[in-house]
């Protein structure tokens, strides 16, 4: 760990002059992660900025009827808000799947979206990582790489994204709210994470000098036909191998609207318009269900120890998209996997049970 | 002694409350005025030389004090004997800082000192070292080609048996046969603890040490020859240690550092190692196990085959018993057994809980389920058929072995009458119910150890050694024999441990400590007995004259008449009449080996698994543990010791690998985010049987020790159950979701 200045930014514009006045400086909020990664002497930042008493901790209702997270909300209070259980279940049980209870406890929503990779290589500075050091070279291509992503790589890099919330704001079309020295504004969140491409080491588009002030979601929650499903290597306390935010907009067992975003495959939570299009007007049967898998996974390429997780990823979709149409969405406290692939040339209904 | 008001009865730790309170003081824990922090800088190489290290930038930081290298280190023991611990296996072991050598990645290569740990943390980022690469090999498959019969045995490990009849023949002629290769992962210990040692100096070249250890008097021992010093220069303690597993067994490199900076610096060190660090070295090695097993159509064993590959480090020829353990507990006529070691650019391995037992028996009794789903026999009926009275290896009987009613209490207790034997054919919605059995065998050691008690003019009695508690609980077993032997209560007993100037002992490993230091403490009590009983027969007419020490008991703080007990004196009494400010008695107990018999602890292991179908998830939903192992003298404890170890063998079947980047030579997942052990949500029934077994062979107490059997045969079990679930035979741990779909 190097020496660096702290500081405490009173208010938003404070902060944003704070950090654009010092390129080596970082924002803290809860530090779960940049701590570590401080102590592992991966980020060496020259002045940290504590943002943890901005006034930006309130969830309220957006004038469309969506909702509006601030950015230091912590992920504990976000799992349990009424406003969230009751209308975006599948952001509360995405939340409740990552990390632990004492983690989400310091954990901040704006923490979460720039939480960084654990790719082991990237946490290890005595080996090369783009990501880490621009230009050292990917160790994980070509070594321990079961953790990593299927989708999206780049020779450069293939570290996965490890957020479970991240998952589900990308299938609910959240907004990332920003500000920065000429103003606010918002990013899809498609948009906000980036693939690796030949400059891994941005994770995100937001600028250097640029502070997340919010989450925003639109109105449509999916709150009856959704699933959070994280499949991993232990039932608690892991990040995930494949996990699927599915939700579903079913009228008389025909899909109007379907999302699906993954977690664990890829550089960022992986969304794939055409495939979720296709699903358009489909009846909620398995045949559906495995054409958008199949459409979803059609580029993915597996490495010498994470192939599998490309038929993992099709049964998890497969699984999670059932559970979204049986409205029995996976609790995250039982860890039995909820549901059953309903069985090729059975359509289901899709009403709740 | 038959009825008893402490041993046998449950009774919480002695030192619970000094440890969940903070007051218990670990090795990193102790403050002095001055004390220097020192921060190991870790190689990032696996293998090569150091060219050069310049130390300027980190010197010049503010409150950096010494850069300690191979360069500047002080004079060192230049002979490997020096460097051979008590548990050393043979070669030639590893020297902190000695030359310019790289041997594994994350090899100590220089020792930042500073005043405060943040400026020697920070100052050791500055270090710029230069090395010369090679290319390391740490992949053993591609070294298991090279694999060799260890030339020189390790102390106390026994070699594989000879030969028995002609397996290879028998084999060929066996009607149900089964063939298959296991294989098991590189596994650390992970205690809550991690190396840390401090080195305080007193000044006139004194030293005293606490260190995170399992053997206070091996670390003074080895500290002493290391630096040239004499023993009584260097008094080590560890009165509390933060879980060790076998890790604490040999001194590390964290010693060496503190010990030489204090002397270099002729102040006080600490050093305390970083979870990252923790995982580069002292580890469970892989295995590569090849078991071919033949029985007659009725399920009875006519050949065993076990060959075993072992890694070791290139230094060191680091040996287990992985192969002998059929042969202690199946009846066949006809074995072989083979064990070989692979050298790989890693570190030495290191004994962790039931070393050796813990990989051959997955093995072995996954063959054996093998082999009676071949034979379509019941897997407990296939044991039960096999069953031994004594141990083959050695044509003996044993001390005592209460196998069979630990399956049978285990059975009964699991429901196993209930199981249908075909795999994939017991369900409960979309996931499949698999149902596994496995047995388990540990050797029952023993070693020499001394005690001492000590018993005041007011009844206060302290008992003391130079062993280890290293959270099992030794010191409230001592507690309670010596308050047993006494008739005082349990708060009138203080236990002391740990300290290199009690009386001798041991490392504290091997499952042993009970055995050995519970009949040290006993003897010694006897000895009080006899002194508290003349005493006694001073006063005045005294109610027990000519009483001899059979005919008393000694409770509730008096020495009575048995056929009388209205014939007392009170030991505060007898202690006046004797006028004495305190009496003493020092022990030592010598295992005896009448040759005759074999000694080993058993257990039976059921369990039981749901997996989804489609997805792989799999949970561990019960675990019975039925455990002989002698008599249990605190069943509190004891249960802790086995519950926690089945929750090993739970990670061990689905969870714990460290990962081997062979290009790098590095050992990769080196986090416990990243390296997975259970956690709660996988945890579920868990189930603890002691089975009654009388023991008076293996010592007076009749007690053998259970601080390894638990987790031996509980990843067998696990791993059967999944292929009673899914039909599907993964041999290769951890089972994890990719292995079951593929």
């Amino acid at each position: 760990m190097n020496n660096f200045e702290y500081s405490r930014a009173a208010d938003v514009a404070e902060a944003v002059r704070q950090i654009a006045a010092d390129p080596g400086a970082k924002f803290i909020a809860g530090g779960t992660n940049l701590i570590d990664l401080m102590k592992e002497n991966v980020a060496r930042p020259t002045r940290l900025i504590d943002i943890s008493r901005l006034p930006l901790s309130r969830v309220e209702d957006t004038k469309d009827g969506g909702l509006r997270i601030g950015a230091l909300v912590p992920n504990s209070d976000l799992a349990y808000h009424p406003q969230v259980e009751a209308r975006y279940p599948l952001l509360a049980s995405a939340l409740l799947a990552g990390a632990s209870a004492q983690l989400r406890n310091m954990a901040s929503t704006g923490g979460n979206l720039l939480q960084r990779t654990r790719c082991y290589y990237f946490y290890d500075t005595a080996t090369p990582c783009n990501k880490r050091e621009p230009g050292s070279g990917c160790a994980a291509v070509d070594g321990v790489n079961r953790m990593h992503a299927i989708l999206g790589t780049s020779p450069h890099c293939i570290a996965t994204h490890p957020s479970d919330m991240c998952v589900a704001l990308a299938a609910l079309d959240a907004r990332v709210l920003v500000t920065g020295p000429g103003g606010e504004r918002a990013i899809a969140f498609e948009d906000f994470h980036r693939l690796p491409g030949d400059t891994p080491h941005l994770d995100t588009s937001l600028a250097a000098d640029e502070i997340i002030t919010a989450v925003e979601l639109p109105p449509k929650g999916f709150a009856r036909n959704y699933t959070y499903l994280k499949i991993r290597d232990r039932l608690s306390y892991a990040f995930a191998l494949v996990s699927v935010a599915a939700a579903l907009d079913l009228k008389d067992g025909r899909i109007q609207e379907a999302r699906i975003a993954l977690g664990g495959v890829a550089h960022k939570p992986w969304r794939d318009r055409e495939a979720e299009a296709r699903l358009k007007d489909e009846p909620a049967t398995r045949e559906a269900f495995t054409r958008a898998a199949d459409a979803i996974l059609r580029n993915a390429r597996g490495f010498s120890h994470n192939a599998f997780k490309i038929e993992l990823a099709r049964r998890t979709i497969l699984r999670a998209l059932s559970q979204a149409a049986q409205a029995s969405p996976q609790s995250q406290s039982d860890k039995r996997i909820a549901g059953k692939t309903p069985q090729e040339n059975t359509s289901e209904t899709g009403r709740p049970r | 002694m038959t009825a008893t008001t402490y041993i046998g009865v449950p009774t919480s730790r002695v030192d619970g409350s000094a440890k969940v309170t903070g007051v218990a003081r670990y090795a990193a824990e102790y403050n002095m005025r001055g004390m220097a922090h020192g921060v190991v800088v870790s190689s990032p190489i696996a293998r090569g030389y150091i060219r050069r290290i310049d130390t300027r930038d980190a010197l010049a930081v503010d409150g950096v004090i010494d850069v300690l290298t191979c360069e500047n280190r002080p004079n060192l023991a230049g002979s490997d004997e020096k460097y051979r611990d008590e548990v050393a296996p043979p070669g030639s072991p590893f020297r902190p800082l000695y030359d310019d050598k790289i041997r594994y990645s994350g090899q100590p290569v220089a020792l930042v000192v500073a005043e405060e740990l943040e400026i020697a943390r920070y100052a050791a980022t500055l270090l710029r070292i230069d090395y010369e690469r090679e290319q390391p090999l740490t992949d053993f498959e591609q070294a298991r080609a090279q694999a060799y019969v260890p030339p020189k045995k390790r102390d106390g490990i026994a070699p594989p048996a000879e030969d028995l009849g002609g397996a290879k023949r028998a084999l060929a002629q066996a009607a149900v046969r089964m063939e298959a290769e296991y294989r098991t992962p590189i596994e650390h210990h992970n205690p809550m603890e991690p190396y840390a040692t401090t080195a305080i100096w007193e000044g006139d070249g004194q030293i005293t040490v606490f260190d995170k250890t399992q053997g206070v008097q091996n670390s003074q021992q080895y500290a002493a020859n290391v630096f040239g010093l004499s023993p009584d220069k260097v008094h080590v303690m560890a009165p509390y240690v933060g879980g060790a597993f076998g890790l604490g067994l040999r001194p590390q490199y964290q010693l060496v550092l503190a010990v030489m900076a204090a002397l270099a610096l002729k102040r006080s060190v600490r050093v305390v190692l970083t979870r990252q660090q923790m995982f580069t070295f002292s580890y469970r090695p892989a295995t590569i196990q090849h078991l071919a097993l033949g029985a007659q159509a009725d399920g009875h064993l006519v050949s065993f085959a076990h060959d075993a590959v072992a890694m070791t480090s290139r230094f060191e020829d680091y040996q287990e018993n992985v192969v002998n353990w059929s042969r202690q507990l199946y009846a066949c006529p006809n074995s072989a057994l083979t064990y070989k070691l692979a050298k790989l650019d890693l570190y030495t391995p290191c004994d962790m809980r039931a070393p050796g037992g813990v990989v051959g028996a997955y093995a072995i009794e996954c063959a054996m389920d093998e082999l009676a789903h071949a034979a379509k026999l019941d897997p407990l009926e296939l044991r039960l058929i096999n069953y031994s009275d004594k141990d083959q290896s050695e044509d003996k009987p044993y001390t005592s072995k209460e196998l069979r009613a630990c399956y049978r209490a285990g059975a009964e207790k699991f429901g196993w009458a209930k199981r249908s034997r075909e795999p994939r054919s017991m369900r409960e919605g979309s996931e499949l119910v698999g149902w596994g059995m496995a047995t388990g065998i540990w050797e029952a050691l023993q070693v020499k150890a001394s005690a001492k008690a000590v018993l005041g003019r007011n009844g206060d009695l302290e008992v003391s050694s130079a062993f280890c508690d290293i959270g099992t609980g030794t010191y409230t077993f001592m507690t309670q024999i010596a308050a047993e032997m006494l008739g005082v209560p349990l708060y009138s007993v203080a236990a002391r441990l740990a300290d290199s100037s009690l009386p001798d002992a041991p490392v504290e490993g091997g499952s042993w400590t009970t055995a050995s230091l519970g009949s040290a403490v006993q003897e010694a009590c006897m000895g009080l007995r006899g002194q508290l009983l003349r005493m006694a027969q001073r006063v005045d007419r005294s109610p027990l004259a000519g009483a001899r020490l059979d005919d008393v008991a000694f409770v509730d703080g008096n020495i009575r008449r048995k056929d009388d007990a209205s014939r007392a004196v009170s030991l505060v009494d007898a202690m006046r009449a004797g006028d004495v400010e305190r009496i003493e008695q020092s022990a030592t107990f010598e295992p005896e080996d009448d040759g005759k018999h074999a000694r080993f602890t058993h257990s039976a292991i059921f369990a039981e698994v749901k997996i989804d179908e489609e997805l792989g998830v799999i949970r561990v939903t019960r675990v019975v543990n039925a455990v002989a192992a002698g008599r249990i003298i605190n069943p509190k404890t004891a249960r802790s010791q086995i519950m926690g170890a089945v929750v090993w063998g739970i990670g061990m079947a689905l969870h714990e690998e460290t990962l081997v980047d062979h290009k790098l030579g590095r050992l990769m997942n080196h986090s416990l985010a990243e390296y997975h052990v259970p956690v709660n949500a996988d945890i579920h029934d868990i189930d603890v049987i002691f089975v009654e077994e009388k023991d008076d062979i293996i010592n007076p107490l009749g007690v053998k020790g259970v601080g390894e059997i638990g987790i031996v045969g509980t990843a067998a079990a696990i791993a059967n159950a999944i292929f009673h679930a899914t039909g599907r035979r993964v041999r290769d741990l951890p089972i994890t979701i990719d292995k079951l779909m593929r």
